[in-house]
């Protein structure tokens, strides 16, 4: 029954990603790409991979959601030119061959692995008591691949520059996004009143979960950006001007204090991000912390856009 | 009583199950997008609503009762905002074109 | 029980992979952001009925999902009229 179940969810997920490649719409093709993504969440599940399920859901179907439908509105003036760019039937065969023989080795190695697959997990169940928290995921990324962690924060910081070196030269420093005509009696504004609320104790809840069950920071950082960004869009609140110095503390406070904190363990413990003995769910918790606020800051700004507008002085 | 609430779920996942079908031929088949719109949103969420009251025995305790009942209302919430948003955008570029 | 749940869940699942034909055919952008909304409420029922029986926290991740549903379409119904006007 269950073999049933993957089968048919898995066969979906591959027409919905024939399709993505071959509708001829933009806005077509990001809406099955959406769609993709939310099946992508059902598979995660399906292969028990809780905490990859939740950052698919929250970022598949919210972040990419908000992304890919924005551009995907502003492109249709050009869609026009993009069919008329369309490359040749010899250069897409040539994509089609090249991306199945990608896809054929990658298929063919997975198969290959011997039964069961090398893994370090046995190690990480090990280990895991000495780090104080219960969900291995979060071990892992806390503690046993911290780094990796670190060049993450660092890079969403990075991409967020990115984002904002798009903006006209005469807007730099202002206000992402235009300014939204909600009427404040319509819809739009009431449930951009009734469900931040509840997403941001549910944002805290699904980040507070995250060391003992599936979840964690990013997770939980994403649903209070996308909160945040709803009220911004429901004319409720008006994104800030990215030039203000609270805001640039405030996106590299949690980096910061991430990377202080493994300066501070080659004093400490001997190597850098090492956490002394007793302490680590300390650190632990201290890094998620400071690394909520600045994440959500950040994801907030990188839906919300470029600058677009200068604010009044 | 094990077994009448399992076939209280049996019989409520059912009916969810059922509307989940009609609002997808509505999908389908109805001959507008307004209609289209109309029936889905209101098929989808009580399909939703019956197969969580259908999963509320199961449930391992009242929080995880909670937390599903919390599902259902907000994916209500979600549904009742964006079918009228989607009914407004559908409704003014009819009135411009 | 576990195995009504699980067809339970192929059913609703193949439903909402019925109504996906709207993204191909939907003559109009509603129409297709449509599929997206069945896509997310079918998808969090079909989640629940597949997963909370085995693994508890699947109720988590379709909370997560019911509170982001609608943030796709919000997004396509603000950029299809409100950015537009200013």
């Amino acid at each position: 029954m269950i073999a049933a179940l993957n089968i048919g969810v898995a066969a979906l997920v591959l027409a919905l990603a024939l399709f993505t490649i071959v509708a001829r719409e933009s806005f077509a093709a990001c809406v099955g790409f959406l769609a993709y993504g939310l099946l992508l969440t059902l598979v995660w599940v399906q292969l028990q991979g809780l905490d990859v399920a939740l950052i698919e859901g929250a970022v598949g179907g919210g972040l990419t959601g908000v992304l890919v439908i924005g551009a995907a509105v502003r492109l249709r003036s050009t869609q026009a030119a993009a069919d008329a760019a369309r490359l040749g039937m010899p250069a897409r065969m040539l994509a089609v061959l090249l991306s199945g023989g990608v896809a054929a080795a990658m298929a063919a190695c997975v198969l290959a692995l011997p039964d069961p697959a090398p893994t370090l997990a046995p190690q990480v169940s090990a280990s895991m008591a000495a780090t104080g928290v219960a969900n291995p995921v979060t071990a892992v990324l806390l503690a046993f691949r911290a780094m990796d962690t670190l060049l993450e924060a660092i890079v969403l910081v990075l991409a967020l520059i990115g984002v904002w070196s798009l903006a006209p030269d005469r807007v730099w420093g202002g206000r992402p996004a235009l300014g939204y005509d909600v009427d404040p009696d319509g819809i739009l504004a009431y449930v951009a009143r009734i469900l931040p609320p509840i997403g941001i104790v549910a944002g805290i809840y699904i980040f507070w979960a995250g060391a003992d069950h599936p979840g964690g920071k990013f997770q939980g950082a994403t649903i209070l950006a996308a909160m945040w960004l709803l009220a911004m869009r429901a004319g409720l609140t008006d994104a800030p001007p990215v030039d203000r110095k609270w805001l640039r503390l405030a996106l590299v406070a949690g980096p910061a204090a991430f990377f202080a904190i493994g300066l501070a363990g080659t004093v400490t413990a001997g190597a850098f991000l090492a956490y002394p003995d007793g302490y680590a769910k300390v650190l632990i918790l201290a890094i998620e912390w400071a690394l909520l606020p600045s994440l959500a800051l950040t994801l907030f700004l990188l839906m919300a856009g470029a600058p677009q507008r200068m604010s009044a002085p | 009583m094990k077994a009448a609430l399992d076939i209280a779920s049996v019989l409520a996942i059912s009916a969810g199950a059922f509307f989940f079908l009609a609002g997808t031929v509505a999908l389908l088949r109805f001959p507008d997008t307004l209609s289209r719109l109309h029936a889905l949103t209101k098929a989808d969420n009580l399909g939703l609503g019956l197969v969580v009251v259908g999963l509320l025995p199961r449930a391992g305790g009242v929080s995880a009762g909670l937390k599903l009942l919390c599902i259902w209302l907000l994916a209500l919430l979600a549904g009742a905002t964006v079918s009228q948003l989607i009914a407004r955008t559908v409704q003014t570029r009819d009135v411009r074109s | 029980m576990l195995d009504f749940l699980l067809a339970a869940a192929a059913f609703v699942l193949a439903m909402v992979a019925l109504g996906l034909f709207r993204i191909l055919r939907g003559p109009t952008e509603a129409d297709r952001m449509m599929a997206v909304q069945l896509l997310g409420s079918g998808g969090i029922a079909g989640l629940l009925l597949a997963g909370s029986a085995r693994i508890p926290a699947t109720v988590d991740v379709a909370l997560t999902l019911a509170l982001l549903a609608a943030f796709a379409s919000i997004a396509f119904v603000m950029s299809a009229a409100g950015e537009t006007e200013r």
